[in-house]
């Protein structure tokens, strides 16, 4: 729990902008924290899904953790868990009837893993770590920026997976089938694996040397 | 409706459709606690029991109250699937727990700290949703959650020993800790697939 430390420190002093600049990059949810990697994989072999999923997990997190905020109050303790379940779990169901009244198709192609987002540790960490201590406006804040972060990595991923493993993005040809032999592999299970774990070292790179490892 | 056996569910499940391998699910609990292989076991065996109990559970609720046209109550009550899923998987941990804790503290010293991170694990829901997309029958579902939690269990098993031998070998900087058990992963998947055709579910 080192890490909860250092982040507990940088969100009490911060305001809205470090809120923002923490959920979306120094502390992104996926590539740094690797939270919630189970829908990262499952539904990134195409880029229309992850921004699908991107979508959905912005929408439950804003949502979850303005009503967390909301009702911090008046939560007892003891059964905070249990009540974060149920209001993540609720948004998570007008999602799901939403893509099943309008996008019936998209709502097959991802499955289960729109129910899923219940139990994906983000949705939860956000509002365990961050809305039970924090007004609503800031919570709301670091719900988009956790989200944004989560979906832009989602995009990154369904990209290249998309790109590699057909040859296509979003149904148009961009690889010519002439000359690029689409790897299969890619859109396969192992392929998710393999470009998650390329995602992450390559935010290693950037992120620079980790300032706690010398110590 | 489909019928294929519950047998074949359960070896399919272990090694074709792999919960974790095929469908990525539990993946928080598989990369945090793959590090050892005996907390791995532990894990892996607690989320076995779970997974079947829960799906059987759950496939009890889902055809008597929550299917539309059920018998129980007469409402299409689909829309509460996932709350009522995921409540009765907390409930049902909750319980396991405090049974172990009264009658077998030694099992509970050996499983207790596992069982809270089962609420959590994405595999336990997974199993419970799929079981009603794939619209299998009772011992269907019940082969369904039990292969799953076995499949489950080799897979972070073998995890746990690549990464115990891992230690001691010079991975780059950029790629230590979780993005090279993201990458052996992927490997391990691959030789997974090697099964793919031996049987086959949807």
């Amino acid at each position: 729990m080192a890490d909860g430390c250092n982040s507990c420190k940088g969100l009490c002093g911060g305001k809205g902008l470090t809120t923002m600049k923490e959920g979306a990059w120094t502390n992104n949810p996926l590539a740094i924290q690797v939270l919630g990697i189970c829908s990262a994989l499952a539904v990134t072999n195409k880029l229309m899904n992850s921004l699908v999923m991107g979508v959905a997990l912005i929408f439950v997190c804003v949502g979850s953790n303005l009503l967390v905020s909301l009702l911090r109050k008046h939560t007892p303790h003891r059964i905070r868990m249990i009540a974060e379940v149920a209001i993540i779990a609720t948004f998570v169901i007008l999602f799901d009837q939403f893509l099943r009244a309008f996008y019936w198709d998209m709502s097959k192609q991802l499955g289960p893993y729109v129910g899923l987002i219940i139990t994906n540790c983000i949705v939860m960490g956000r509002a365990e770590a961050f809305a039970l201590q924090n007004p609503p406006i800031l919570s709301i804040l670091d719900g988009i920026a956790n989200g944004v972060g989560y979906a832009v990595i989602l995009a990154i991923i369904g990209f290249f997976r998309e790109l590699l493993g057909t040859g296509q993005i979003m149904g148009y040809e961009v690889l010519s089938s002439s000359w690029y032999t689409p790897n299969q592999l890619m859109v396969l299970a192992p392929g998710a694996f393999i470009a998650l774990g390329f995602v992450i070292a390559v935010f290693n790179v950037l992120k620079g040397p980790d300032p706690e490892e010398n110590k | 409706m489909n019928e294929t056996s519950a047998l074949v569910i359960i070896v399919a499940a272990i090694f074709t459709n792999n919960i974790l391998l095929a469908n990525f699910l539990g993946m928080c609990s598989f990369i945090a606690c793959s590090n050892q292989i005996s907390t791995a076991i532990g894990l892996g065996t607690a989320v076995t029991f779970v997974m079947t109990m829960t799906t059987m559970i759950n496939y009890a609720i889902y055809h008597t109250i929550l299917k539309e046209g059920a018998v129980l109550v007469p409402y299409d009550l689909t829309f509460l699937t996932f709350i009522v899923f995921i409540a009765v998987i907390a409930a049902f941990v909750q319980f396991v727990e405090m049974f172990i804790e009264r009658f077998s503290p030694k099992l509970y010293f050996a499983l207790g700290i596992f069982l809270p991170l089962i609420t959590v694990n994405c595999a336990i829901l997974g199993a419970s949703l799929f079981m009603v997309i794939r619209n299998y029958n009772f011992a269907q579902s019940v082969g369904f959650g039990f292969g799953g939690g076995i499949g489950w269990a080799v897979a972070i098993i073998l995890m746990a020993g690549l990464r115990q031998k891992m230690r001691y070998s010079d991975v780059p900087k950029p790629f230590k800790g979780v993005a090279i058990a993201m990458i052996v992963t992927g490997v391990l998947a691959m030789a997974f697939m090697g099964f793919a055709g031996m049987v086959t579910i949807q």
